[in-house]
């Protein structure tokens, strides 16, 4: 591959991130990794599920009293939003033009950094405010466990979409990094969705009970 | 890398740099091969010895606490460091030859999956020299293991972590190269079965690996970082620990068996001289498997007390498996059936398979009824079966496949007459080890006990058993002598070495030069190889494209480095239950020799190297002689 093909808006192909075979093989794989990704979630929420409330006995912390929704809401908000400009960002891969995608993914990382900052706070005042720490029973570490799994999903998709930023911020869009920008979007995605089924099964039907 | 290397003789550092680094599916296949072979050896070794421990009642040749070491570590590697990375092999030798593709998808992480496996699987045999295996058997129940004293535990949880990643990675990228890399015209109604059940292994390898690292990282938790999964004074529950462990451990079952099918549909139709039987109803057969795989983990656990309706429910699923592996076993015999049958080494291991696997199938037929199950369990009847359905279907795959795909691999032939003597001492004493298992589980040894008290009626059935162990491994020795004289053998130079091959790998002359095929097939239907056979084309390929540059990947050796990196992390948490004040730094800087070597990944690039169409006439010319390969 040559990496000094110049491209124009014209020229630059429908799909960029498909257009060589090391693209399309990156394409296929990224789905491939996610469905492995969901096999492990699912895994991970199915014993959160069976361990929510359980602890020693005479435990007192309780879902329903420990979560907020508040929190949760200006979280999800954050990752949804930044779901939104790595789509911006695809648009304007699309059209070949390189400041676009490299501004919504800085955006997305950005509100990917909010949300983080959120989390640790949300940890911080469990773990020190509640008394609510990783050892502190099987609810406790299957709570942590969850939604720090998707934290350190967060944390990835961040060190790799910053990665791509630097790397590619001299030398604009071509066939080699287009595959890798539309794979780390789409993996940008699938921690969303992820986010998406935490929201409801830790936080709405924990406020249930 | 882009000079034509091939012809001359390398030095010793040269040649070990170059397999350390290499990212060719030959290479690594090869790698796979023999660091299986290895571990097969020293889990072969710890099933001598337990049966000569068994061999007479009330015996001493080993404690009863490093009994269990021994058949923890003798499933454990049997099935995660042996039978898989054999496996592996073949897979990563074979499976780009048969659909015409130049590498796998992903070489880099191909390197990077074996390198993983291997490290975890050296990580897991420290243990032995380090303070004890684990013994726990290999399915390491969390009631058992959880408090289980020493690191014996801890070297299983993180050696398999550190496998199953690259395991896990292997997977993808074969689903990968099997989906994008076919060459023109290989339609997967195309696909010749050996790929297509790699395919489908590599699914299950997706779908079944994430359930062991959550189990393997919960178990790490519990027992290093002070977690309460399992810990019933904390409200954990030790029986999340056997669905995890089982809904991987089923569908590992068919990871392992599926490759075994495929090799032996590959072999079959050679040595019958006829076309696959049934060729639609396999690849059906092959998936179904794989999905039904999923639904049956709860088989193992019928005595945990789930109830009547969850016993019921996957009693039936289980049974329904016999169904399309049943499909399998008629078309292989009605492929035999009205053909011109040549018995080679590698066509008995395929008619002694039939049998052997049937038997084994039908016993787990019998443990699918969940009320026979609760006599059986725990049983060596138990025993028994799993072997007639690893020994009987997946290592006799593994020995013939090994003859049959020696000349591609390795350029040279194994001695058929040695083949056959090992065949006969392995098969016979195969079964002489197992068949009488049945009888000593009906009769009501348990599994799993490191003695037994004399005059129960055990003590002849569990000699024999052991003689017939002896001959195993004497049969094993003899296959090992058969590969070393191999390589003293005269190189083959030739193609199609049975003279009856039907498939895209028997249309390449060996030895194989490193960019595969010097132009990419073009294939006009099933079996292409023995359509232009049948058409006289004496180049046995229709070509896809003109001779021109070729596009190859480079060697790394950040594969290694970023396996080392997790190696190195493993003993810092190893040892951080022990309140040593080194651990934590010792996992920084494991993890960080494993990120910056991502980050230099990431950061430099890597497009590969061409092969101009000279270097390829050259390097065609200095394998083959004049005209290249003709």
């Amino acid at each position: 591959m040559d990496l000094n093909t110049k491209f124009t808006p014209k020229s630059w192909p429908d799909h960029a991130e498909q257009a060589t075979l090391e693209g399309k093989n990156k394409f296929v794989g990224i789905w491939i990794f996610i469905c492995s990704d969901i096999v492990l979630f699912a895994s991970v929420f199915a014993t959160y599920l069976s361990l929510k409330d359980s602890g020693p006995a005479g435990m007192d912390i309780k879902a329903s009293e420990l979560f907020g929704l508040e929190l949760a809401f200006v979280m999800t908000m954050l990752l949804l939003t930044s779901s939104l400009t790595s789509v911006y960002a695809m648009y304007h891969m699309k059209n070949y033009n390189f400041k676009g995608v490299q501004l919504w993914m800085g955006i997305t990382v950005l509100l990917g950094l909010g949300f983080l900052g959120l989390e640790i706070y949300e940890f911080y005042e469990y773990t020190v405010h509640e008394g609510f720490g990783f050892t502190h029973s099987a609810f406790s570490s299957a709570f942590y466990v969850l939604v720090g799994t998707h934290g350190l999903h967060v944390i990835i998709g961040l060190v790799w979409i910053t990665g791509l930023i630097i790397r590619n911020a001299k030398r604009g869009l071509n066939l080699y990094n287009a595959p890798k920008y539309f794979a780390s979007s789409i993996y940008w995605h699938f921690i969303d969705v992820i986010w998406v089924f935490i929201f409801t099964v830790v936080y709405l039907m924990g406020v249930l009970g | 890398m882009s000079s034509v290397a091939i012809g001359k003789e390398k030095g010793f550092g040269a040649t070990f740099w170059d397999y350390l680094t290499t990212v060719d599916h030959k290479k690594l296949g090869n790698m796979y091969f023999f660091a299986g072979l290895l571990f097969f050896a020293i889990a072969g070794l710890e099933a001598l010895m337990i049966r000569i421990q068994l061999m007479v009642p009330n015996n001493d040749f080993v404690s009863a606490g490093f009994y269990n070491e021994l058949l923890t570590m003798h499933g454990t590697t049997m099935l995660f460091l042996a039978a898989m990375p054999l496996l592996f092999g073949f897979m990563n030798a074979i499976v780009p030859l048969q659909i015409g593709a130049r590498d796998v998808a992903f070489p880099f992480l191909n390197s990077l999956g074996f390198w993983l496996f291997f490290l975890g699987a050296i990580f897991l045999h420290l243990s032995f020299f380090m303070g004890g295996a684990p013994d726990a058997g290999w399915t390491s129940y969390a009631s058992l293991s959880l408090y289980s004293p020493g690191h014996g535990i801890d070297f299983y949880v993180l050696g398999l972590q550190i496998s199953g990643a690259g395991t896990l990675i292997s997977g993808i990228n074969f689903i990968v190269t099997i989906v994008t890399m076919r060459a023109p015209g290989m339609t997967f109604m195309r696909m010749p079965l050996f790929t297509w059940t790699t395919l489908i292994t590599s699914a299950l390898i997706v779908f079944a690996f994430p359930a062991l690292t959550v189990a393997l990282f919960f178990m790490l938790a519990d027992r290093m970082f002070g977690s309460n999964f399992f810990d019933h004074t904390m409200g954990g529950n030790t029986v999340i620990w056997e669905h995890l462990f089982w809904i991987f451990g089923h569908p590992e079952v068919y990871i392992l068996i599926l490759p075994a099918f495929g090799l032996f549909s590959e072999i079959i139709p050679v040595f019958a001289r006829k076309r696959l039987f049934g060729y639609s109803s396999m690849v059906f057969a092959t998936i179904l498997i794989g999905f039904l795989g999923f639904m049956v983990w709860a088989h193992h656990m019928f005595t945990t007390g789930l109830g009547p309706t969850a016993n019921a429910i996957f009693a039936v699923s289980t049974m329904a498996i016999a169904v399309p592996t049943g499909m399998k076993v008629f078309n292989w015999i009605l492929t035999i059936w009205g053909g011109s049958i040549k018995v080679t080494v590698p066509m008995i291991y395929a008619l002694g398979f039939i049998p052997s696997f049937v038997a084994g199938g039908v016993t787990g037929v019998m443990q699918a009824v969940a009320p026979l199950d609760y006599q059986l369990h725990d049983s060596y009847f138990i025993v028994a079966h799993f072997h007639y359905v690893i020994v009987g279907g997946i290592i006799l795959a593994i020995f013939g496949a090994a003859h049959f795909y020696w000349p591609i691999m390795f350029n040279r032939a194994l001695n058929e007459k040695l083949g056959f003597v090992v065949f006969w001492l392995f098969f016979i004493g195969f079964h002489m080890t197992f068949f009488i298992q049945h009888f000593l589980g009906l009769m009501g040894m348990p599994r799993r006990v490191f003695t037994y008290q004399a005059d129960q009626g055990w003590d002849l059935f569990n000699f024999i058993s052991s003689i017939g162990a002896l001959l195993m491994g004497v049969g094993v020795i003899l296959l090992v002598v058969n590969m070393f004289l191999s390589i003293k053998s005269k190189p083959l130079n030739t193609r199609d070495y049975w003279n009856d091959g039907r498939t895209l790998e028997w249309a390449i002359k060996t030895p194989v030069p490193f960019y595969n095929f010097k132009q990419t097939p073009l294939v006009r239907g099933y079996d292409p190889y023995w359509i232009e056979k049948s058409e006289g084309n004496k180049e046995g390929m229709t070509f896809a494209e003109p001779i021109g540059e070729i596009h190859m990947p480079n060697g790394s050796i950040l594969p290694l480095v970023m396996s080392i990196g997790l190696f190195i992390a493993s003993f810092g948490a190893l040892y951080h239950p022990d309140g040593v004040s080194w651990s934590i730094p010792v996992i920084i800087l494991g993890l960080g020799i494993t990120v910056a070597s991502m980050i230099v990944r990431s950061f430099k690039d890597d497009l590969g190297f061409h092969v101009s169409k000279e270097e390829v006439i050259a390097t065609e010319e200095s394998l083959y002689g004049k005209g290249g390969n003709k």
